[in-house]
């Protein structure tokens, strides 16, 4: 589904990744692991197309060169970034941002859009399959939101979208065990064959409830390492600096 | 990228730019007195009114242009224009629309105003002004069964000239400003609207303007009363078609509101701004002033404004009667090289005066936005206060936005409140919006009704649609 060949890239004069490699296979969730600065957030701006950068590499999505797609042509293939910081819009509500986004979504793949009706069903079902609370959609999008409730509601949209690779930047970090529940059982339930999980982390703690199927170690712009959980486990135990 | 550009180009390439093919009956050039008697004889005037025209041109010649304005234009020869040209085709008036020149409805269809839809989908009545003669008016027959009248300047003259003659100049009078003054003398037509007591016009009363003729200043002239206990909600619509030439408006609008009685007036402007060097465009200096005369009446302005080369007005409320209320909500949209200075004046006269501010002003590309407002509490306004939000939002880094209100409160007992903020849309916030698969114009779209959304909320429904579109449109390419 995904993947990565010698991804080299630079921002500012300041080369971030070095040639990483990765393969990511329908229905796999692998965790991507590493120290402040190792290149983790980069990695994820450059699979959902944030610009800035000067990239070198080859990236394919389902068979696509993902490189020369714009940011919303990636997200109507089913790429989906939860943000490290989601941003605030104020004055939109957080109904109206979602329904515009399935809909801008729906209308790229040629599907029909949701009507108002159709669209709060599909709401009301996903929060409280995630135990959301709905108020929290009436408010304006991230506006005075705590930092749980911006990550809820990041996974929230992941579920209402339903990507086929979905890309979570850090967002275990700064959660209570509450809000981490909830952000790995939307992960879990949106687990199937067809759908395939990139997870950015700094800690093992997140891995705990989500399970991955591969457990890669980024440091200093590549992968130096890859393996399964075990290799969560031992990071954790060695610290990322001795880690070799 | 290339493809995408191209598309963004001609969306950007003004929709209603064409014009109609009709033969025009047109006054000669120039402005002078038997222009003006050629005015009032065509149309069939009385002395009075002659006389209200001519006293106005008297006092027209004594004044200077101003040009304390931000956006500085041209300068206009006012003996290079013409003062009146109406369709050939209106010497027999349509008794109805099937009696109308098909090119006009043609127009109209363009414009995506069918009249028969529009006015039996949507309830409203429409008054619509073809260049300076009112060509349709429809559902007078359900308003006049309640009293309402609602027809053209014109006939208002001719069938209510008690009412034109107390009230047309009370608001702004034939002394007031330089182009005021100039609409005095040279109107041609207009809206008229008069609500008798305690009526509530049971639907939205709707005009669209348009600009045809070249060469052709229009001087509107629309006069709205709501006599005691009545509730009129008020709509104008404006686009324009394409010229090279930059075409002035100079439109004056008189609200009045007698005790207890509420006037709504919401505009939706969206005249040809001139391409996208700053070439060619209309010249929007329109007088808008309500006069809350009676004690609790309420006049409310929600304005919509992204069209024009320049746009230059400031409708204002005169808090007059005791308990009145004023407010004002403005959305100004400036792109490429347009320019406005545009907001309110409240003034506060009568006792337990409140007045209300909103304004949204966005910039983008090369263009130069000003908000220029007056809150002036007077000594006998005793308990009257006022609030203003100011907000800017720049877009990108070549436009402008700057602030000035004025603030005069003679009275201690009376206090003011100014809140100002200028934001911009972030590079961050669009990234987002793009990862949930809005392009570009969409998000900026979404952002920008965000924005106005307390003011898109004053809007009556049918046109809150229509005006969160054009927000969209009105910043195509903008970004990125």
């Amino acid at each position: 589904m995904l993947s990565i060949e010698n991804l080299k890239a630079k921002i500012d004069e300041k080369e971030i990744l070095k040639g990483l490699n990765l393969n990511i296979k329908p229905g796999e969730v692998h965790a991507i692991m590493g120290p402040n600065g190792s290149g983790k957030s980069t990695l994820s701006n450059i699979l959902s197309g944030k610009k800035g950068y000067e990239i070198n590499g080859k990236v394919t999505f389902d068979g696509e060169n993902l490189l020369e797609l714009e940011t919303e042509e990636r997200a109507h293939k089913g790429i989906f970034l939860a943000f490290q910081y989601p941003m605030e819009i104020p004055g939109v509500n957080t109904n109206t941002f979602l329904k515009t986004s399935i809909n801008a979504i729906k209308k790229a793949r040629g599907e029909k859009e949701l009507d108002a009706i159709e669209f709060l069903k599909l709401i009301k079902e996903k929060s409280a399959e995630l135990k959301f609370d709905e108020k929290i959609l009436n408010r304006q999008l991230n506006v005075g939101f705590s930092g749980g409730e911006k990550k809820k509601n990041e996974i929230l949209q992941m579920s209402i979208l339903n990507p086929k690779l979905s890309i979570l930047d850090e967002t275990d970090s700064g959660l209570d065990i509450d809000a981490l529940r909830i952000v790995s059982e939307g992960v879990n339930s949106l687990r199937n064959k067809n759908n395939s999980f990139l997870i950015i982390t700094h800690y093992q703690r997140l891995l705990d409830y989500i399970k991955p199927d591969f457990v890669h170690v980024l440091k200093n712009g590549q992968i130096i390492k890859s393996g399964d959980f075990e290799l969560a486990k031992e990071l954790e135990k060695v610290g990322y600096e001795d880690f070799n | 990228m290339d493809s995408r550009q191209k598309e963004i180009d001609s969306l950007k390439d003004y929709k209603y730019g064409f014009s109609t093919d009709i033969e025009n009956t047109k006054a000669p050039k120039g402005l002078n007195e038997d222009v003006i008697k050629f005015i009032s004889n065509i149309k069939k005037e009385p002395q009075w009114m002659l006389d209200f025209r001519l006293k106005a041109f008297e006092r027209f010649k004594q004044l200077k242009e101003p040009d304390w304005q931000k956006p500085k234009y041209p300068k206009i020869d006012y003996q290079d224009l013409y003062y009146y040209s109406a369709p050939k085709s209106m010497k027999d008036k349509p008794k109805s629309l099937d009696d109308l020149d098909p090119k006009l409805l043609e127009t109209y269809k363009k414009l995506g105003i069918p009249l028969q839809e529009q006015a039996r989908l949507n309830g409203i009545a429409v008054d619509a002004v073809f260049d300076s003669v009112s060509v349709a008016t429809t559902f007078k027959e359900e308003l006049t069964k309640q009293g309402i009248i609602f027809c053209s300047m014109s006939e208002a003259i001719q069938k209510h000239p008690e009412l034109v003659k107390k009230y047309l100049g009370s608001v702004i009078p034939t002394t007031d400003h330089f182009f005021a003054t100039l609409n005095s003398a040279v109107f041609t037509d207009g809206s008229f609207v008069y609500i008798p007591e305690n009526v509530k016009c049971p639907m939205e009363l709707s005009t669209y303007f348009r600009i045809n003729a070249s060469e052709t200043g229009q001087f509107e002239r629309t006069l709205i009363i709501a006599d005691k206990g009545s509730y009129v909600s008020y709509l104008e619509g404006c686009t324009a078609p394409m010229r090279d030439e930059n075409q002035l408006h100079a439109a004056n609008v008189e609200l009045i509101a007698l005790d207890d009685a509420e006037i709504k007036y919401s505009t939706v402007q969206n005249w040809y701004p001139g391409d996208k060097d700053g070439k060619g465009g209309i010249y929007n200096f329109v007088t808008k002033r309500g006069l809350c005369k009676g004690k609790n009446s309420k006049i409310s302005w929600t304005q919509v404004e992204t069209g024009s080369a320049i746009t230059w007005k400031y409708p204002s409320c005169i808090l007059k009667g005791d308990n009145s209320i004023g407010e004002f909500y403005s959305i100004a949209i400036t792109n490429n090289h347009q320019k406005a200075d545009t907001g309110t004046k409240m003034i506060h006269l009568g006792k337990n005066t409140k007045s209300k501010i909103i304004s949204k002003g966005i910039s983008a590309g090369k263009s130069d936005m000003m908000y220029r407002g007056l809150v002036d509490i007077s000594s006998k306004a005793d308990n009257s206060r006022n609030f203003t939000q100011c907000d800017s939002l720049l877009m990108g880094n070549k436009c402008g936005a700057h602030t000035i209100p004025y603030i005069k409160n003679k009275n201690l007992k009376s206090n003011i409140e100014h809140e100002a903020t200028t934001s911009k849309i972030s590079d961050e916030q669009l990234y987002y919006c793009n990862q949930r698969g809005l392009n570009q114009e969409e998000a900026v779209s979404l952002i920008v009704n965000g924005f106005c959304k307390e003011v898109l909320q004053q809007l009556p429904m049918e046109f809150a649609v229509e005006a969160q579109k054009l927000v969209g449109i009105s910043l195509e390419g903008s970004v990125g």
